[in-house]
């Protein structure tokens, strides 16, 4: 899932200082699996900037409401009644989800209400850790279905490198080093050789390096 | 300083432990505040961030939770939970420009009767203290 965290109360109270009219947007997408951006956070954040707002002495009205998916013209195709009683849409989608609106409904002031993070997973309830950073070429088959791209601080293909100790990375000891699970994987696979095999340098251009992709599938396209 | 208005405190209170303290409360002729709202609920563990919230955007000047305690709490870690949703909301509350005092959690037992009414009066001095939660519009 594509992981979130909110933005600071105070700066969206920041935000929205200007408008009276505010609708809180969530989403439920993966931004609800992380309990970020659903329905009860959208309630949560529109009780908050009604306080807020009170106390600033304005005459408030904070709408919330919950759409399938920003992420999806046909979902957000389903506000377009309400989207123009409001001065503003916070919207706690991921990122993807405000700018779908900002595109569908141009004349709204829309704000992001949270700051996205990365792809991942819960390791834990209430932690999340990352796991896919969209490089576009697959390659974990090669590392024991450990990702060197999103999982070592220097997305090294032909690792570890001399920062690894203990099991851990140089930049933190909370982070563990891919390398070392890569190489301990493969050892208890009994295929430690496969990492002999040398990895030429990655073609970066299918990632976010060649710039803003975009996926076409003929086959689904009407 | 004091301040002499009566303020308004919701209470979320266990009720495996909260009915019997206050039975014992009622025969030791130990009343609560009557500006105390009692809300009961079957374990302190269900009480979500927004039920904390909603009581502040309604009014109310302070908000308290009173539940088992932390070794003993019939569903074992509810009380755990609730107490870090405290925690969270003092923080919103701060960022709002509020006293992260106006809220808080107890523990209690069925047996501590005074302890039951003594910290509804606790919450409702320390709210007078804080003085109510000024709202312009």
């Amino acid at each position: 899932m594509i992981v979130a965290e909110p933005k600071p109360v105070r700066e969206i109270v920041e935000m929205v200082k200007d408008f009276d009219r505010i609708l809180v947007l969530g989403c439920k997408g993966c931004v609800t699996v992380c309990n970020v951006g659903g329905s009860k956070e959208a309630g949560i954040l529109a009780s908050a900037l009604r306080i807020a707002k009170r106390r600033s002495g304005a005459s408030v009205k904070v709408g919330e409401h919950t759409l399938e998916r920003q992420c999806d013209p046909e979902y957000i195709e389903e506000v377009k009644d309400m989207i123009h009683d409001y001065d503003a849409v916070v919207s706690i989608a991921c990122g993807v989800g405000p700018q779908f609106l900002a595109e569908r409904y141009p004349a709204a002031r829309i704000f992001p209400g949270v700051n996205t993070q990365f792809m991942g997973g819960a390791i834990e309830h209430g932690i999340w850790s990352e796991r896919c950073a969209g490089c576009g070429t697959c390659v974990i088959h090669f590392f024991g279905g450990l990702c060197p791209i999103a999982r070592c601080s220097k997305s090294l293909l032909n690792g570890p490198c001399g920062g690894s100790a203990h099991g851990k990375c140089e930049i933190s000891k909370d982070v563990d080093c891919v390398w070392d699970m890569i190489v301990r994987k493969l050892m208890e696979q009994d295929r430690l050789d496969d990492l002999l095999q040398f990895k030429p340098p990655k073609n970066w251009t299918t990632a976010r390096d060649g710039g803003p992709r975009k996926l076409v599938r003929e086959e689904l396209v009407r | 300083m004091m301040n002499d208005t009566k303020p308004q405190i919701v209470a979320f209170c266990c009720s495996n432990c909260a009915p019997a303290a206050a039975k014992i409360a009622e025969d030791m002729e130990k009343a609560l505040p009557d500006n105390v709202k009692i809300i009961q609920v079957p374990c302190t563990g269900r009480i979500e961030i927004l039920h904390l919230m909603k009581p502040f955007e309604n009014g109310a000047d302070g908000v308290y939770v009173a539940g088992c305690q932390e070794d003993s709490c019939k569903y074992i870690s509810g009380i755990k939970k609730a107490t870090k949703r405290v925690a969270h909301v003092k923080k919103l509350l701060e960022e709002l420009g509020l006293e992260p005092q106006r809220i808080e959690v107890f523990h209690l037992s069925a047996a501590q009767g005074y302890r039951y009414v003594d910290i509804a009066h606790e919450m409702v001095n320390r709210i007078r203290e804080l003085g109510p939660v000024k709202m312009n519009s």
